[in-house]
């Protein structure tokens, strides 16, 4: 895929970064035709501190290398200090726009290890939740990428619409971005008292805002000509880079692992996987829109059924899982989020390794941009939809 | 009283026709006080304000009542910042780039015409005038991307220029259709000057946008987009955005230099604007001069400026009342309830003067009215297009620069030289 | 008195103290023109080359030619120059500017100049002999309409130079579509 000229890697000097060739530097900007340039780790559309070093041919890229680590804080060497429980509110840090999403999979995959499974009610209330905070993630990147491309409005829209979900985020567990809002077992909250009512508020609310975003860009010939063609990454190359969730969908890829490893009780609810046709900018928008209506009909099939029961699995107080290791992986609103476990029969994980979706899928940046224009290089980095906190841990 | 202030006083052209330079200069005067403070105060309050609306916010709320002196404190922050020029730059260019924009925009108000004899100078080639002018203001932005002798700056000018050059040429194309059809008349002579062409729609009785229906529409349209590309706002503003690489032709500017620009951006909004209204919308007639122009409808239209005025004096005087009685609010509550009634008392006095100058004899009074109902109904479509400014920006993101200079290139002026083709086939087939 | 300052007095628009700007312009030009090849820096050498076209653009107004200061205005000044300083800045000029400068031949550079003056003294004390005033007579106001008339009115009437307009057009035409093709990478 990359045409690398030498594949040492201990080396952290400059000189390593062999995807583009600098060992010009006195070729002067507008001398030559070739240049580098810097997105540096402060700029306003990368998503957080994320390093893109562009190598261009005038306004061409011909190649892009992504710096990370800037927000790394060594979670997964912190979880082989910490017992699993202890562990569990850094998990939210990670994926900090998904928060309920990262505790999902997390206590999930302990779950699988240990051999027991939440109630139906707690499943039912982590469902709801978990696409609830689909829609948030969805809504926060669809803002942010908006305003990247120069639409300024959406994202003020967006944040006030997401407000609501926030709020009965803060009313059910105290907390609004990082929830922490599941237990390994079940759930510590019980719902508080008008929950699905607040719940089914928020769908009726919901449904004609969709429509209010879909009005101000998707026929938008502006909006059009900035994202059709644009990032164009077929599903071949999706499944060689390993890249998941909307971006594989929009390229034509029915995967979702909602539906292919179902998780949660997620089969019993009726919901549709949009997929996209070119693979390009526009068909993730159009895939990541239809996944916000889709969410609602999930939450609305959930609200409406929940059961009656306990919340809370039979979970010892002391979590010890017996050895031996695991994979579990969820559909988070960035793609496919995995939880690799090792347990040595202690209290504390023997590693614990988190497969992000947002570095894989970022890894696919350098396909997607190369031959585009400088100024395509910030949507796509949007389109992606990264968060830095997932992406370097 | 000295000749040269009297000489002026009473007689119906410019002053640049009548040779009147002292005149002349108290013109030039008001219009750049008027400007200046227009967009500084006025324009910036209301696009803060507008597009805070736009996003569901309320925008500069604590500086004055409802934020109405922020641009104040704004304007008195940026003359304190420190004034940084960078080491490397060349001294005497960065010093000159900005005043190269801001004379280039304020230049073209002098052959703007506010009324039939209320401009500073009836020039005969008025619209080259202003053609030439705003091209000089391109010199501003490519000198000023160079003096800063940084790599982002520069290619951030050049871009900016390139955008400013390619819609320059439809603009112009635009531009020459409306001049077209100002020799659509018995002598089939046209003319350049600005008053002329307001005079000329006068004349044939239709304002030039609907003449030749769609042919003045379409290049009423193209001028009004390729203005918008003029002005480097969105959605064309690549060149200055926040998060695009380049981070546009004035970063390196601080203070009060960056303000500089800043006007020049604004006064060149409300100069293109004013061009815009001129050629197509009928300059100072107010609507429908063809066909409600008996005396009884005259009046009706000359009470409009004292009724826009009672509004917009209704408008602060609501907001001062629903402003909640708490102590905290005391002083904000007092001074919009005093802008309120400033704006009554001129809605008072613009209603006296309709009432005293009703009759079309040549009176004082009469041509004080006829001078302000003029002024009224331009600054009134100016401020629509000024309106639209705004609104794009809050509605439509922004085109990619290969793309703009497509659209500059490809689209607008094929269809700029079409229009100019059929109009001119058109009158020659109707004359 | 010349004929055309006699339509303009009746027009009532005299001339404003005509001695007083044909120096000032005529000066600026001057001083603008000798800071152009004394510079240094390429951008300043624009910059004064701008206000030398300029002053020209005063001068053409002093003679009653409004028409043809507006296009100096828009071509020279607003297009020409833009150019310039489009290829200054996008070729790096320093390097060349430190190199050594053409000074060995500034002889011959005299001589030139030396022939060019007495070629301008010597038109200017034959004076109005060399130059009958047929193209004078033009009142200001109509300017725009005369010259319009001259390049686009009927061959042989009054347009005395449509065909050459005509011919000069397509010339610029061809320079253009050679320019594009010459440059252009991919088709």
């Amino acid at each position: 895929m990359s045409d690398r000229k030498n594949d040492s890697t201990t080396d952290v000097s400059v000189h390593s970064l062999s995807n583009l060739d600098l060992e010009a530097p006195e070729k002067t900007y507008l001398d030559s035709n070739e240049l580098i340039i810097n997105m540096g780790p402060q700029h306003p559309a990368t998503h957080g501190v994320l390093r893109v070093i562009l190598k261009l041919d005038g306004e061409k890229v011909l190649g892009t290398e992504c710096v990370i680590g800037y927000l790394h804080r060594g979670v997964e060497k912190i979880a082989e200090n910490r017992t699993y429980t202890m562990f569990n509110p850094y998990v939210d840090r990670m994926d900090y726009c998904a928060a309920v999403s990262n505790g999902l999979g997390y206590c999930e995959a302990v779950e699988k290890l240990m051999n027991v499974e939440a109630p139906p009610r707690a499943q039912y209330i982590r469902v709801i939740l978990t696409e609830l905070n689909r829609i948030a993630s969805h809504q926060l990147w669809l803002g942010t990428h908006a305003l990247d491309i120069g639409a300024m409005t959406p994202l003020f829209y967006t944040f006030r619409d997401r407000e609501e979900i926030l709020k009965i985020f803060e009313r059910y567990c105290g907390a609004r971005l990082t929830t922490h809002a599941f237990r390994i077992g079940g759930c510590q909250y019980e719902t508080y008292a008008g929950f699905e009512k607040d719940v089914k508020n928020f769908l009726a609310f919901f449904a004609p805002k969709i429509d209010e975003y879909e009005a101000l860009l998707t026929t938008n010939r502006i909006w059009l000509e900035r994202t059709k063609n644009v990032g164009v990454i077929s599903g071949p190359d999706c499944i060689a880079l390993g890249v998941t969730g909307p971006v594989l969908r929009a390229s034509g890829v029915k995967w979702d692992l909602r539906k292919a490893q179902p998780y949660a009780n997620y089969a019993k609810f009726d919901f549709e996987i949009p997929i996209g046709t070119n693979g390009d900018t526009y068909d993730r928008y159009l895939v990541r829109m239809q996944e916000m209506r889709q969410s609602m009909r999930i939450v609305e099939q959930a609200v409406n059924g929940i059961p009656e029961g306990p919340i809370m699995g039979k979970v010892p107080k002391v979590i010890k899982p017996p050895v031996g290791e695991i994979y579990h992986s969820i559909e988070a609103p960035k793609g496919e989020l995995g939880y690799f476990i090792v347990s040595d029969g202690s209290t504390q994980p023997y590693r614990l390794r988190v497969r992000p979706p947002s570095f894989v899928n970022l890894q696919a940046l350098d396909l997607m941009v190369r031959g585009s224009l400088v100024a395509d290089v910030v949507a796509v980095i949007g389109t992606i939809d990264i968060v830095l906190g997932e992406v370097d841990r | 009283m000295p000749n040269f202030i009297t000489s002026y006083l009473g007689s119906k052209v410019t002053p640049g026709e009548a040779g009147n330079q002292f005149w002349a200069l108290v013109y030039v005067f008001i219009i750049f006080a008027g400007v200046a403070l227009t967009v500084m105060w006025l324009l910036n309050w209301i696009e803060r304000k507008a597009l805070a609306h736009f996003q569901v916010r309320l925008g500069p709320m604590r500086v004055g009542p409802h934020g109405l002196l922020q641009p104040f404190a704004d304007a008195l922050k940026l003359i304190l910042k420190e004034d940084i020029i960078p080491t490397e730059a060349d001294q005497f260019v960065f010093w000159v780039a900005p005043l190269i924009g801001l004379l280039a925009s304020f230049t073209v108000y002098t052959v703007i015409p506010f009324g039939p004899s209320q401009a500073v100078s009836d020039m005969n080639i008025g619209i080259l005038f202003m053609l030439g002018v705003s091209s000089l203001g391109v010199l501003g932005i490519v000198v000023a991307g160079w003096a800063s002798n940084s790599h982002y700056p520069l290619i951030g000018a050049l871009r900016s220029s390139a955008q400013m050059v390619s819609y320059e040429v439809a603009m112009g194309l635009a531009v020459i259709s409306a001049i077209l059809m100002t020799s659509m008349n018995a002598s089939g002579t046209g003319t350049l000057s600005m008053l002329g062409i307001v005079r000329a729609q006068q004349q044939q009785g239709i304002w030039f946008i609907f003449k030749f229906f769609p042919l003045g529409l379409i290049a009423f349209v193209i001028f009004a987009i390729a203005m918008v590309a003029e002005t480097n706002r969105t959605p064309f503003d690549l060149a200055e955005a926040e998060s695009e690489l380049t981070a546009g032709y004035h970063t390196e500017y601080s203070g009060l230099r960056w303000s500089l620009f800043m006007l020049a951006e604004y006064a060149a909004m409300i100069a293109v604007s004013s061009i815009a209204v001129a050629l197509w919308i009928g300059g100072w007639m107010h609507p429908f001069p063809n066909l409600l122009s008996t005396p009884a409808w005259e009046f009706v239209f000359s009470l409009f400026p004292g009724l826009t005025f009672l509004g917009i004096a209704a408008i602060a005087f609501i907001g001062a009342a629903r402003m909640p009685a708490h102590s905290f609010f005391k002083i904000q509550r007092i001074g919009l309830a005093v802008f309120a009634a400033l704006l009554g008392f001129v809605a008072l006095l613009l209603f006296v003067i309709a009432v005293a100058g009703r009759s079309a004899d040549g009176s004082l009074a009469a041509r004080f009215r006829e001078g302000i109902d003029y002024l009224y109904w331009f600054l009134l479509k100016v401020a629509v297009f000024i309106y639209l400014f705004i609104w794009y920006r809050a509605t439509w993101p922004r085109y990619r620069f290969d793309q703009l200079m497509r659209i500059g290139w490809k689209v607008m002026l094929p269809i700029s030289l079409g229009v100019l083709m059929l109009t001119a086939i058109v009158g020659v087939i109707v004359s | 008195m010349n004929p055309a300052l006699n339509t303009a007095v009746n027009a009532g628009m005299a001339p404003v103290g005509t001695p007083w700007f044909f120096y000032v312009l005529a000066g600026l030009a001057v001083a603008s023109g000798a800071a152009v090849i004394t510079r240094r820096n390429a951008v300043h050498s624009a910059l004064a080359l701008i206000v030398t076209l300029l002053s020209v653009a005063g001068l053409y107004l002093m003679l009653y030619a409004p028409f043809v200061a507006g296009v100096q205005i828009i071509v020279y000044a607003g297009g020409i120059m833009v150019l310039f300083l489009f290829v200054i800045m996008l070729v790096n000029i320093e390097r060349a500017s430190k190199d050594r400068r053409f000074n060995r031949i500034w002889p011959v550079g005299l001589a030139a100049a030396c022939a060019l003056l007495a070629l301008f003294v010597s038109a200017f004390v034959k004076g109005k002999a060399l130059f009958p005033e047929r193209g004078m007579p033009l009142p200001e106001s109509s300017n725009t309409q005369q010259i319009a008339a001259m390049l686009y009115g009927e061959a042989g009437r009054m347009g005395q130079y449509t065909f050459a307009f005509e011919i000069a057009s397509l010339l610029l035409l061809v320079a253009i579509l050679g320019a594009v093709i010459m440059t252009k990478k991919k088709i």
